[in-house]
């Protein structure tokens, strides 16, 4: 009897079967996931320009990063950006989600409704409020004009503080449909009779939210926030329409600056430099989700 | 602990009414089951009376106060639902303690107060486990003791035992039966199953279609139902109905539709030519005498024996404490204890016999 071949052998064996199923995945993950952002580390330690291949130059783009103002303020400003776009967005979202869980005439409407910001491609969404914005025809200056209350338009993006806000404004427009409907999946979850046992039991309507849904709702509201902030940070289409990081660079987040140094200002490495300096932070915020959110003691079942 | 009064309670979703005017009054320290089939309406009146769904109409009383205007909160009652209702996120002794946290309570008094309700119930060891980490039959518990540290002025029971096995719900209503006999509540229990009803009601009120159909003690209901509805829910085995007249010239004597002569004991208002429902519950027929039963199965238990079969062209069920030798497809002669018969109108369902 002939020794079957080391390939068929391999073949055969479960283990080795299951390896060869894996590895078109394997090889897709590879390619697409891990070589360019492989590359993108890459650059940063290198003086790479457009038209001229880099040389290995260690952590230089990064001790030059260190001294640079504007570097500096980006990172300020898309630690603000991310903090106040991130809090109003869970407080208006799950404002809204807690209405939307209400029974109302035509809810399915008004759930729509609210997707829309989501659903409208966000260029789309920014060339809108970039109108919005305008400095002489905004339509916000117009009516605040006409009711008196102001003089002169409002310079939205002009001035460093107001155009902070206005990008901000917008972020949070365009966040706020997914936060609601994630957390609005997650109240109803939340069956029914543990509100009304509550009822029963004395609470208030305060206190039925504080100690029941809330605690509730935290495994849904830790991931959903987790990927709020993620998406807010790494923000870049908004930006770059409305203001391209102005007024003195006041909106410019890390991944606007990046993308500023890399490509129109033809230096590679220096702007895959800047990229990678965000990947610490998202790393900060997911295991913060990870250790700081994780599954409750009460969530897990069975066992002591 | 409290009387209730439900006095002409209708409640309408849209433009369907589902209860038609519900009068019931419930004595101090009663133990009164809601009995009826799935929709009849026992489970919107629990809720109508622990204010989690509003009262159309009528009145809902417990103790003197009016509370069809009060807020689940302020009418101190405590509820035990379906699925049990435990908080997941807190610990069983925090679940129990749950409505005095709520009133800021101390810790250690509510400690105090726990602990007893846990012992009666056998909870004591469990009280730092979530309530993932308990069987159906301890959640259950569970679900009562928050009731019971709640000292309300009612009990409410919601089809409390239909997510336990059989084993186990036999023994969950001897418990909470010893419960109510201990604490002297007055409870309000809703459930489907007849058997849990006639076991531990003081008083059953049976609901059909959103109305009440009768009120009465579980004895009262077995050997004097009010109508045809009564009869065949309340009992089990069901009682046999067979339709027929009374024979026009012996008012002893009922004719099935089938020409088969059965005796009546007590033929009440029953007037000759009108069409009548002649009912026998299953242990009032008897082995031996003139009237023969085709065997369809035989169901031995034991203790009894169930035969299903044919009187005729009516299917019947009888309970005999003896045992039968006879086969499915053969004749077992039978006699009916008159005294134990019941005749109804057929068109009204009422009962005719005093």
């Amino acid at each position: 009897m002939a020794r079957p071949g080391l390939i068929a052998r391999f073949v055969g064996s479960r283990n080795g079967l299951g390896f060869l199923f894996m590895l078109p995945a394997a090889v897709f993950l590879l390619c697409f996931l891990t070589y360019p952002l492989g590359l993108g580390v890459w650059l940063g330690f290198t003086d790479t320009t457009i038209g001229r291949p880099g040389i290995f130059i260690g952590l230089e783009n990064y001790i030059w990063l260190s001294d640079d103002p504007v570097f500096w303020l980006s990172v300020f400003n898309t630690l603000l950006y991310t903090t106040v776009a991130s809090v109003l967005k869970f407080v208006l979202g799950l404002w809204l989600a807690l209405i939307l869980n209400e029974r109302l005439p035509m809810k399915n409407l008004f759930r729509a409704i609210i997707l829309l910001p989501w659903v409208v491609p966000t260029v789309l969404s920014a060339l809108a409020f970039w109108w919005i914005y305008d400095s002489q025809f905004s339509i916000i200056s117009w009516v605040l004009m006409k009711w008196g209350w102001i003089d002169a338009p409002i310079n939205f993006l002009g001035d460093p503080g107001m155009a902070r806000a206005s990008v901000i404004a917008a972020n949070v427009w365009r966040g706020i449909p997914f936060v609601a409907i994630s957390l609005l999946a997650g109240l109803q979850t939340i069956p029914q009779s543990l509100n009304e046992a509550a009822a029963l039991d004395g609470a208030t309507s305060w206190q039925r939210f504080r100690r029941i849904t809330l605690p509730l709702l935290t495994p849904i509201i830790a991931v959903v926030m987790t990927f709020s902030v993620l998406f807010t940070f790494t923000d870049f289409q908004l930006i770059y329409v409305l203001t391209r990081g102005g007024p003195v660079n006041a909106t410019h987040l890390m991944a606007t600056l990046s993308f500023q140094r890399a490509i129109p200002g033809g230096q590679l490495g220096e702007g895959a430099a800047i990229a990678v300096a965000m990947i610490p932070f998202l790393l900060a915020a997911i295991l913060f989700s990870f250790f700081g959110l994780q599954r409750r003691k009460w969530q897990q079942g069975g066992g002591d | 602990m409290a009387p209730v009064k439900f006095q002409d309670v209708r409640k309408s979703f849209g433009s369907t009414e589902v209860l038609h005017g519900i009068t019931v009054d419930i004595d101090e320290g009663q133990f009164v089951v809601l009995v009826g089939p799935s929709g009849c309406g026992k489970s919107t009146l629990l809720r109508m009376l622990a204010g989690l769904e509003n009262i159309t109409s009528g009145e809902i009383v417990i103790g003197d106060r009016v509370v069809n205007a009060l807020p689940p909160k302020e009418r101190d009652i405590a509820m035990v639902f379906q699925n049990y209702a435990l908080y997941p996120h807190i610990t069983v002794g925090e679940n129990m303690g749950f409505s005095l946290s709520l009133k800021g309570v101390a810790k250690s008094e509510i400690e105090d107060r726990v602990r007893p309700a846990a012992e009666i119930l056998g909870l004591s060891h469990l009280l730092d486990r979530y309530p993932r980490q308990l069987s159906g039959g301890q959640r259950q518990r569970v679900a009562m003791g928050r009731a019971i540290v709640r000292d309300p002025q009612v009990f409410l029971f919601d089809e409390p035992l239909s997510n336990l096995d059989a084993k186990l719900r036999v023994s969950m209503r001897t418990e909470i039966k010893n419960l109510h006999q201990r604490l002297a509540t007055t409870t309000v229990y809703v459930t489907h199953d007849q058997i849990e009803a006639m076991t531990m009601a003081d008083k059953i009120v049976v609901m059909h279609d959103g109305i009440v159909e009768q009120v009465g003690d579980p004895l009262e209901l077995y050997d004097r139902p009010a109508n045809l509805f009564v009869a065949g829910f309340i009992g089990s085995p069901a009682m046999n109905l067979l339709s027929g007249r009374m024979d026009p010239d012996d008012r002893s004597i009922f004719v099935t539709t089938g020409g088969l002569r059965l005796p009546v004991g007590d033929p009440g208002r029953a007037a000759p030519g009108r069409d009548l429902v002649y009912g026998v519950r299953p242990e009032g027929i008897h082995l031996g005498g003139d009237v023969p039963i085709r065997i369809e199965v035989v169901e031995p238990t034991g203790s009894e024996t169930y035969v299903v079969g044919h009187l005729v062209e009516s299917p019947v069920t009888c309970v005999f404490r003896d045992r039968i030798r006879q086969k499915p497809g053969e004749e077992l002669m039978v006699s009916i204890d008159p005294a134990t018969v019941h005749v109804f109108d057929a068109d009204s369902g009422e009962r005719l016999s005093s």
